[in-house]
C-alpha cells in the first residue's frame, strides 16, 4: 500500500541502489508530506540507511532520482540537514562539544571565512534545545551515547534546514535522550519542518510518528500510521527476504550485471 | 661545548643557516599536514608519498639533466600525487582493501624509483652524483637555493592551512555530513593530499624517503597526548617540529659524522616516547601512578572499616587492636598491613601504642562512613535492582570505595535513611 501525496516534501522515483552491482534497493517510487514525523523501518540490512544516504547524495544511484520540494537536492542543499548515525565518526577526534556543533554552519560561513558571533550564538542556542549547554566545553570523546546524538541533533538543528534526515537518532540512547529528541522532532513539524527517521523500534511507532515507510529491499508500504502501520504490512515486511528477489541480486553481483541498459 | 652553542645560534656560519632554517621549515610543514593525515587515520599514505616521489625526481633529472631543486619538486610532485589517485583508484573500483592498496602503490612506485635510479647511475652523466642522496636524505648538505624551495612550499603549505582549517576539520572528522552540506569535499581532499605531497617533497631532501613518514605522523602523535583541541595540536605538533629539526641540526653540527635528517626524526620520536610515558591524563606513567593511587586508598579503607567492624563487635571503637585481630576480620598480606597501617598513621587516622593499633575520631568517621556506604549499597540493589541479599556483597565490597559524597546523600534519601542493611545488620549514620 503506498500512498501518494501532492507537493510532497520528498518524492523518489523508481529509485534503485546496488551495492557492487547487487541491487540492496529495488524500484522505491514513494512521497513524503510537509510536516510530517516520518519512519523508515525495516529488518536489518533493508536499505534503511541506504535510503537515506542515497537521497543525501553519498551513494550513487543505479536508476531514479529523488527530489526535494520539487528540487534537485543540489538546487536546495541549505534547506537540507542530515544527522549520520553517531557510530559513523571517531569521538576522540580532538574537539569541543560547540566545536562540532558549530560544523553545522561551515557550509553557509562559506569557504576561506572563520565562524562569525552570529553562528556561535546559533550554535548555543542549538545546544540549548538539545540540554547540552552545559557540556559546551567538553571533549567529545567524554559524552555518553546519548549525549553525543544529541550534539549530533544540535548541529542539525544550527543548518536551520527545512527537511531533516536523521539516521537512527534513538539508538544507544538512554529515556531521557530519546524523550528529549522526539519533543524537539514534533516541536520542529508543528513549524512545517519535515522529519525522515530510521527507526527501530517498532513499540514507539505509532505515538512518535504520522507517516511510516515500510522497506524490505523493495517498498512494502508507504503512508499516515493509522493506515499503514498494519499487522499484516509488518510481517509482510519482517516476514522473511523474498528469496527470489535475492538471488536474482546476488546472480548481478556474480555476472557484474548492470542494474539498468544503460 | 660552550663555544660550540655560540657557533652554532649565532648563525654566522652560512651554511649553519641553510641547515637550520631548512630543517625547521621543512619539519614544521609536515607536521602541520601530519597532524591532518593522523586525525583522517591515514598515516601510512605519507609513506606512500614519499616512496613515490622517487620516479618523479629521476623523470625529471632524465628530461632535464640537472639538479635543478625546482624541476626536481616538480617531477616529485607529479608522481607523489599520482600515487594518491592510483590508491584512491584501486580502493573505489576494486575489492582491493585499503591496507593491500597501500602496499601496492608504495611498492610498484618505489620499485620504479630504484629502476631508473639505477639506470641513471650507470648512464655515466657525472651530473647525477648526489641524486641518491634523495634515498637518505642531504639535510647537511642545504644550499640557499634549496631554502628558498623550501620556505616558498612552507609558506604555501601554512596559507592553505589557515584558509580551509575549518574544511580541514571538517573532513577529518565528518566527511559524509560535510558532503552532505554541499561542501566540495572532493576538491577540499585533493588540496589537502596535493599539500601534504608538497610537505613530502620537501622533506624528503632532508630525511630521505624512508624516514619521511615519521616526519608527517610522529609530531600529531606526540601532540595528540597533550591536547584535547585540535588549534592546540596544530601548534605543538609545530612546535615539536621545529625543536626537533633545530636540534637535529645542532646534533650533526656538533659532531660533524652525524646525519641531520636522521638525528631530526630520532628527537622526533624521543619527543613522542616521552609523550607516550610522560603526557598529563594520557601517559602510561600518570595512569600507572592514578591506579596505585586508587590501590592505595582502597587499602586505607579497607583497613579503616576492618578496625571500625571489630568495634562493633564490642561495641568499643577506640580501643587498641593487634595485627592478629585486623587479619581475622578481613586478610590483609603482611606487608600491606605494615604498610597501611604506617600510612594511616602518618595522615592522623590511627594511633599506635606498642603495637597496637586504635581509630582516632577521625578515623573512626571515615572507617563508619565506609561501613555505611557498604550497607546501603547492598540494600539499593537488593531494593532497586532486585538482587538476592547473598549476591550482593561482592559488589558493595567495590561500590564504598567510589561512591562520592553528593551520591552518598541522594542514596541516604532515595533509601529514607534506613536503619537495617539487607542482612539485618545496623547501618551506622554520624551522630
Amino acid at each position: 500500500m503506498i500512498k501518494n501525496v501532492d507537493n510532497p516534501a520528498l518524492e523518489i522515483h523508481d529509485l534503485t541502489v546496488s551495492y557492487d552491482r547487487k541491487p540492496v534497493l529495488w524500484g522505491v517510487d514513494l512521497t513524503v508530506p510537509v510536516g510530517s514525523i516520518a519512519a523508515i523501518i525495516g529488518p536489518n540490512g533493508a536499505g534503511k540507511s541506504t535510503l537515506i544516504k542515497s537521497i543525501m547524495g553519498l551513494i550513487d544511484l543505479s536508476s531514479g532520482y529523488s527530489k526535494i520540494f520539487g528540487e534537485d537536492l543540489n538546487n536546495i542543499r541549505f534547506r537540507v540537514s542530515y544527522v549520520p548515525q553517531k557510530e559513523s565518526v571517531d569521538w576522540d577526534f580532538p574537539a569541543s562539544v560547540l566545536d562540532v556543533v558549530m560544523m553545522g554552519r561551515y557550509a553557509a560561513i562559506g569557504l576561506f571565512k572563520r565562524p562569525r558571533k552570529a553562528d556561535k550564538e546559533a550554535a548555543l542556542l542549538a545546544l540549548d534545545q538539545v540540554g547540552m549547554l552545559a557540556f559546551k566545553e567538553r571533549q567529545i570523546s567524554q559524552l555518553s551515547g546519548g549525549q553525543q546524538q544529541r550534539v549530533f541533533l544540535a548541529r542539525a538543528l544550527t543548518q536551520q534546514a527545512d527537511i531533516y534526515f536523521m539516521d537512527e537518532p534513538f539508538a544507544g540512547v538512554d529515556a531521557a535522550t530519546e524523550k528529549t529528541i522526539i519533543q524537539l522532532l514534533k516541536k520542529l513539524a508543528t513549524q512545517g519542518k519535515t522529519i525522515i527517521v530510521v527507526h527501530h523500534d517498532l513499540q514507539s511507532v505509532n505515538s512518535y510518528f504520522d507517516w511510516v515507510i515500510m522497506l524490505n529491499l523493495r517498498l512494502v508500504a508507504s503512508g499516515p500510521t493509522d493506515e499503514v502501520f498494519t499487522t499484516k504490512l509488518i510481517e509482510e515486511t519482517y516476514g522473511g527476504k523474498l528469496t527470489l528477489l535475492s538471488e536474482v541480486g546476488e546472480l548481478m553481483k556474480k555476472e557484474q550485471f548492470p542494474a539498468r541498459e544503460k | 661545548m660552550k663555544e660550540l652553542v655560540i657557533d652554532f645560534f649565532s648563525f654566522s656560519d652560512p651554511n649553519v643557516r641553510y641547515v637550520v632554517f631548512g630543517s625547521i621549515l621543512l619539519s614544521v610543514s609536515s607536521a602541520i599536514v601530519g597532524c591532518f593525515t593522523f586525525l583522517k587515520k591515514k598515516a601510512l599514505v605519507g609513506d606512500v608519498i614519499s616512496h613515490a616521489v622517487l620516479p618523479g625526481i629521476c623523470l625529471s633529472f632524465i628530461f632535464s639533466g640537472t639538479k635543478d631543486p625546482f624541476l626536481l619538486i616538480i617531477g616529485a610532485f607529479v608522481t607523489g600525487w599520482l600515487s594518491i589517485i592510483v590508491m584512491d583508484y584501486i580502493i573505489q573500483n576494486s575489492k582491493i582493501k585499503e591496507d593491500t592498496a597501500t602496499g601496492l602503490s608504495l611498492s610498484v612506485f618505489f620499485g620504479l624509483g630504484i629502476l631508473l635510479l639505477t639506470y641513471i647511475q650507470h648512464s655515466g652523466n657525472a651530473a647525477q652524483s648526489g641524486l641518491d642522496s634523495f634515498l637518505f636524505g642531504k639535510a647537511a648538505a642545504l644550499v640557499g637555493k634549496d631554502l628558498v624551495a623550501f620556505g616558498l612550499i612552507a609558506i604555501v603549505v601554512l596559507l592553505v592551512v589557515f584558509f580551509f582549517y575549518k574544511e580541514f576539520k571538517l573532513l577529518s572528522f565528518d566527511p559524509a555530513f560535510a558532503k552532505s552540506m554541499g561542501i566540495p569535499v572532493k576538491r577540499i581532499e585533493l588540496i589537502l593530499s596535493s599539500i601534504t605531497v608538497m610537505a613530502v617533497v620537501t622533506g624528503i631532501q632532508a630525511v630521505g624517503v624512508v624516514l619521511m613518514a615519521a616526519m608527517l605522523i610522529t609530531p600529531a602523535a606526540a601532540a595528540r597526548f597533550w591536547t584535547d583541541r585540535l588549534p592546540y595540536m596544530l601548534l605543538f605538533a609545530a612546535i615539536i617540529g621545529a625543536f626537533s629539526g633545530l636540534t637535529g641540526a645542532f646534533i650533526s653540527y656538533a659532531a660533524p659524522a652525524m646525519p641531520t635528517g636522521p638525528w631530526i626524526v630520532m628527537v622526533v620520536s624521543l619527543i613522542a616516547v616521552f609523550s607516550f610515558f610522560f603526557a598529563p591524563k594520557k601517559g602510561i606513567i600518570l595512569r600507572l601512578f592514578k591506579q596505585r593511587k586508587i590501590r592505595r586508598r582502597l587499602l586505607e579503607e579497607n583497613l579503616l572499616k576492618s578496625l571500625y567492624k571489630i568495634g562493633e563487635i564490642n561495641d568499643d571503637f577506640k580501643l587498641a587492636r593487634n595485627q592478629a585481630e585486623i587479619t581475622e576480620m578481613r586478610r590483609f598480606t603482611p606487608s600491606q598491613l605494615t604498610n597501611g597501617l604506617k600510612r594511616l598513621r602518618g595522615q592522623g587516622f590511627i594511633n599506635k601504642t606498642n603495637n597496637h593499633w586504635s581509630l582516632t575520631q577521625e578515623g573512626y568517621q571515615k572507617g563508619q562512613r565506609v561501613v555505611r556506604l557498604h550497607r546501603l549499597w547492598e540494600l539499593y540493589l537488593t531494593k532497586y535492582l532486585r538482587i538476592a541479599p547473598d549476591h550482593v556483597h561482592e559488589d558493595a565490597e567495590n561500590i564504598e570505595h567510589v561512591i562520592t559524597p553528593e551520591l552518598e546523600k541522594k542514596l541516604e534519601a532515595l533509601l529514607e535513611y534506613p536503619e537495617y542493611d539487607p542482612h539485618q545488620t545496623e547501618i551506622p549514620y554520624r551522630q
